[in-house]
């Protein structure tokens, strides 16, 4: 074995190997340009004090960005929102994902139908996505509410019937998708729910086909029942494959910019529907806040990073574990 | 045998419960795309309306005409189209040889590399935009396609290149060292054996780095503002401004700009999931 850490050594198997640096120095010149480049320039962004009065002559001043990030109340609401926002469109994604998934591994008719049409949202360019359901979100003219009105006789009954159970009461129809802070923060939750979970669903197929279907023979002659037969051959099984789709799936939600910002236009109403990402493109293009955008990046970094760290730990024990 | 075990048979309720919950998010998955259908092919005087039909009174496709006779349509798609075009040979290039080389050799640097570009997968975009933006004016090429096409050639990458890797590592090396022993040199090897028996990867490579370029709406916002360098999200943004929105002409755009995407995206769903996981898992 060669030390990867002499100097010698490394020219030795670099002379070898020469021909390995040539295929991935190309790549690696647009990645440095784009990728990395940007990233360290960034990272010495957060350490200053530049803005928009202070573009040529900024100076470096150690971490007073990070401390304004974390002492800005603002932080912590835009991060709770970030958290709710991944934490509701994942849920949605796989329960609805697998469910479909499992219904679709049944032997029915018309299967392969359903199944290209289940996958359309997830073909569908995403800034379209979401510039066609703001549109239907629409007060007056959106088909939400248009359908919401129409089917408001069985609402009302359904929300009398809440009422009295829970003693909640959401109002009647039409509703104030847009211009009201929870309202757009749903509409825009609907839409990325709608978006996202034809890839979990996808995933979920893909491994429930690769369960062998003997398994299942021997869980029925055992006398096994349906439940005990999802719950101690499908999980189990499906498990591995779902794990990292729903890393990057959290990834995808967590920095997807697309559908809050089209959704609510840009954050309104007010700014109240931010999460971190979008909230960050405005404090730079908007307010010209660049250090402080700087800092705030690398936090947003920073929590997936160690969000990931974590997740190849897991995978790689479910790796050696089967 | 006490008794037979009939496969995959469920009671009838059952099916009947599947099906009812099928059903529902079909129409979920498909109506807004209906929706967007039916907006396209309303008249003019007839924007402004709470119907729910599908086919709309006295439709028309004046809005399509409109769309490319009397709108800068045209000119974006061109600037679309050229955009993900080249996108797609730089990408395809660049992956296709990086891909080789991490698949083959195990130089210094290799796993570092890997992880690298796994890595940049978490990076919110938004972070890296202002530092990209003051590079490309310094370079001269901000607010020219060119920029943009080295910008989501970058992006598509890391996916590309795992991908192309996965795939190389499944031919094996004993096709290289027989086209040596033939008197190949080592670049040889790959550029006339390997290459061409990776066609599927590179259609997978192609036809993701196009997608990418054809769809993306945030970079292009910031780095064009020539209105005669707008790409298609950039214009199909532009017909929703805030005070009056064009609907029809709108909707219209939308369908032109996706069905050609959601073709290829249908033919290629399963191969691009299979990479993904693999890509992942690997890591």
């Amino acid at each position: 074995m060669t030390n990867p850490y002499s100097f010698k050594d490394f020219w030795t198997q670099a002379k070898q190997n020469r021909l390995a640096y040539y295929y991935i120095l190309p790549a690696f010149i647009i990645m440095g340009m784009v990728v990395i480049y940007p990233f360290v320039y960034n990272i010495i962004l957060s350490f200053s004090n530049m803005s928009l009065s202070r573009f040529k002559d900024w100076q470096l001043v150690g971490f007073r960005q990070y401390v304004r990030v974390f002492s800005d109340p603002v932080f912590y609401v835009v991060l709770g929102k970030t958290i709710i926002w991944t934490v509701i469109n994942l849920t949605f994604h796989v329960v609805l994902g697998v469910g479909l998934a499992l219904i679709l591994n049944n032997p029915l008719r018309g299967r392969a139908i359903f199944r290209t049409l289940l996958v359309l949202p997830w073909a569908v360019p995403q800034y379209i996505t979401a510039l066609t359901w703001r549109g239907m979100f629409n007060y007056r003219y959106g088909a939400v509410n248009l359908w919401l009105l129409k089917l408001s006789p069985v609402l009302e009954k359904i929300q009398s019937f809440m009422h009295s159970l829970f003693g909640v009461h959401m109002g009647m129809p039409p509703y104030e998708w847009l211009s009201s802070p929870t309202g757009a923060f749903t509409a825009a939750i609907i839409t990325n729910i709608w978006l996202g979970f034809p890839f979990m669903m996808i995933v979920a197929l893909g491994g429930l086909q690769a369960i062998p279907h003997d398994l299942y023979e021997a869980a029925d002659i055992d006398g096994a029942s349906r439940w005990q037969k999802f719950w101690q051959i499908t999980y189990p099984l499906i498990k591995p494959v779902m794990i990292p789709a729903v890393t990057l799936g959290v990834i995808w939600t967590f920095n997807n910019f697309n559908v809050i910002w089209l959704v609510s236009n840009g954050g309104n109403p007010a700014d109240s529907t931010h999460i971190l990402v979008s909230y960050v493109y405005k404090a730079v293009f908007t307010h010209y806040r660049y250090a402080y955008s700087a800092a705030l990046s690398i936090v947003i970094f920073l929590i997936l990073l160690t969000f990931g760290i974590n997740f190849i730990r897991k995978t790689q024990a479910t790796e050696s574990a089967y | 045998m006490a008794k037979q075990v009939q496969l995959g048979k469920n009671p009838r309720w059952l099916t009947a419960v599947y099906y009812i919950i099928i059903i529902f998010f079909t129409l979920f998955a498909v109506y807004p795309i209906l929706r967007v259908i039916t907006i396209s092919l309303r008249p003019g005087d007839m924007l402004h309306t709470t119907s729910l039909a599908i086919i709309p009174e006295n439709w028309t496709l004046r809005n399509y005409i409109d769309l490319f006779t009397q709108q800068d349509f045209l000119l974006w798609m061109r600037n679309s189209a050229l955009v993900s075009l080249f996108t797609t040979l730089l990408g395809v290039g660049l992956a296709s040889t990086a891909g080789y080389g991490f698949s083959r050799y195990h130089f210094t640097g290799r796993k570092a590399g890997m992880i690298t570009l796994l890595t940049t997968q978490m990076f919110p975009l938004t972070m890296l935009l202002l530092p990209l933006f003051v590079m490309l004016v310094k370079l001269h090429i901000y607010d020219t396609l060119i920029g943009l096409v080295i910008a989501y050639s970058a992006t598509a990458l890391p996916f590309t290149i795992w991908q192309m890797k996965g795939y190389y590592d499944t031919i094996p090396d004993s096709l290289e060292e027989a086209a040596r022993i033939d008197g190949c040199n080592e670049f040889m090897a790959f550029y006339k054996i390997i290459f061409p028996l990776a066609a599927p990867a590179l259609v997978i490579t192609a036809l993701f780095s196009f997608m990418t370029a054809w769809s993306e709406y945030l970079v292009a916002a910031v780095l064009i503002s020539d209105q005669h360098l707008f790409t298609l999200p950039l214009g199909l943004k532009q017909f929703q401004s805030n005070f009056d929105t064009q609907w029809g002409l709108y909707a219209a755009g939308a369908l032109v700009v996706s069905i050609p995407v959601m073709a290829l995206f249908l033919a290629l769903s399963r191969w691009l999931v299979s990479g993904l996981t693999l890509g992942s898992v690997k890591g």
